[in-house]
């Protein structure tokens, strides 16, 4: 704060607690002393109902000036008055870094603990992954559901079906730095309506969905020139890219020759949103672990 | 001087009220009009962008603020899961503020980049269809109504009245930016922008 507005709220506020207590003070002396010295206000109601002007009770007057000193004593601790600091040395920031510094003490060294087990014994410890449930609960559950079912377009972590990868060193990428799975669109490559039917037909057939007939069967060579390169050669995926298993049952953004279609034409874009700066190594690694756990369980 | 004679004039106790309470703003509010650390953008913040200050708008008008708080506060707990507590030149630009006082919601200060913009999209659209134990409301209208350039254009001339540092360039150029865009596209342009001014996290 520079220095006129350092003078102007530290000598503003101390004059205005001055004439506080000078109006406190000389108001109390005005109008009656004493019950005794009394007198009716003149109103009256109802023909008979009066009020006396009697001076304020002493105990209020009295909280008063305890409010007052109390202020005064605040501003000499506390930082209140222009740039002053207070005696404390208190502030905003000081008692968040305490706060941080107190619980980094504190949990970290449990972090750390857990951070050196080997990662699939980790999976296994039930307080490990007491921990790992917890920042589950706080960092994916928007997107991965609180049963970690999923969502469409949003990966189901429960199903052992790892579309990037299921080893520490997989897991902990996708955690800290985020995934994007890119689709492109193949509308133009694809050429007219009947060739898009086609094809989704042929992409469906790869996981026994529908029966490819002979047109559809055509698509071949088409799915080698096109999806080959991501979902390979026998549309098994790849986990290097987060290319889908078009083999299997499990579709992420559904099955059903509309959403096949949709995502044939138009492409999707999956994000998985970076973590690590969020979470640092130690939970990036129990977090890893829990997420091991939901795929690999019974 | 009795109160009596305070009491039964209103004019008198007006202007005495007036100058009460007119001193505590004085010394609390007025320094803060003036001072860098209120009034200077914090490092990276810049004025809103056409589509963004369209998507604020869209925000102020269907009450997000109602639900949702824009400021993460100094306490452990919050910056654990928003991210870098909020400082005061990270709302120069916020006419009104979007502090909010009420987390029905999540807090949404640093929002911007931790879910993707199809996440936005089907959330706003259906909130349920990802998050089946939210009670927010859908907002599927926000796709069928376009922003309004001329109105966006006004928009920045008006700010800039008020201070806001554009330029004429962008002034001219920003209904172009905006046309053809839902309001749909402009919140989640919102949205993606808040806080990603503090890249480290916590």
């Amino acid at each position: 704060m520079p220095a006129f507005w350092h003078w102007f709220v530290a000598v503003g506020t101390i004059l205005f607690i001055i004439w506080c207590i000078w109006l406190i003070g000389w108001s109390a002396r005005q109008g009656p002393q004493d019950k005794s010295d009394a007198d009716l206000t003149g109103h009256k109601w109802d023909g008979d109902l009066e009020e006396w002007n009697n001076p304020a009770p002493k105990w209020w007057l009295y909280l008063y000036f305890i409010t007052v000193f109390w202020g005064v004593g605040y501003l000499i601790a506390f930082p209140g008055l222009g740039n002053f600091e207070g005696m404390l040395g208190w502030s905003q920031e000081k008692q968040y870094e305490a706060e941080q510094q107190a619980a980094i003490e504190r949990f970290e060294p449990i972090y750390a603990g857990y951070a050196e087990m080997e990662f699939e014994a980790l999976a296994e410890n039930p307080d490990a992954m007491k921990l790992g449930a917890s920042l589950y609960a706080s960092y994916c559950t928007t997107c991965h559901g609180s049963d970690a079912r999923g969502a469409p377009g949003y990966p189901n972590l429960t199903d052992g079906n790892w579309i990037w990868g299921n080893s520490e060193q997989q897991i902990t990428m996708t955690l800290k730095q985020g995934r994007n799975a890119v689709m492109p669109a193949l509308a133009a490559a694809l050429s007219g309506d009947e060739a898009i039917d086609n094809m989704v037909t042929y992409v469906r057939s790869l996981s026994g969905l529908v029966e490819a007939d002979e047109a559809a069967a055509a698509m071949q060579p088409k799915f080698v020139a096109l999806c080959s390169a991501c979902h390979g050669m026998d549309g098994k995926g790849n986990q290097i890219l987060g290319a889908a298993n078009l083999t299997d049952d499990n579709w992420l953004y559904g099955g059903t020759a509309e959403d096949v279609r949709y995502t044939l034409v138009n492409g999707r874009n999956g994000i998985m949103p970076p973590h690590g700066e969020l979470l640092g190594d130690n939970r990036t690694k129990i977090l890893a672990a829990y997420v091991y756990s939901l795929g690999n369980g019974d | 001087m009795r109160h009596e004679v305070i009491e039964k004039s209103v004019n008198l106790m007006m202007v005495l009220v007036v100058l009460a309470v007119s001193i505590g703003g004085l010394v609390e509010l007025l320094p803060l009009m003036v001072s860098d650390e209120t009034t200077k953008p914090a490092e990276k913040i810049e004025p809103y962008s056409p589509l963004r200050l369209a998507g604020r708008d869209v925000y102020i008008r269907e009450g997000c603020y109602g639900c949702h708080s824009q400021m993460v506060r100094p306490f452990r707990s919050e910056t654990e899961r928003y991210g870098p507590y909020s400082t005061a030149g990270e709302s120069v630009y916020d006419r009104p503020f979007q502090f909010g006082s009420r987390r029905t919601g999540p807090d949404l200060a640093r929002v911007g980049g931790r879910y993707s913009d199809a996440w936005h999209r089907l959330h706003l659209e259906d909130p349920r269809a990802l998050v089946p134990e939210s009670n927010m409301p859908g907002y599927p209208w926000l796709n069928e109504q376009m922003v309004d350039p001329e109105l966006v254009t006004a928009k920045l001339r008006t700010l800039k009245m008020l201070g806001d540092p554009y330029t004429d360039e962008q002034i001219e150029g920003a209904a172009a930016q905006v046309d053809g865009m839902t309001e749909m596209d402009a919140l989640v342009a919102y949205l993606q922008g808040l806080g990603i001014n503090r890249s480290n996290r916590r």
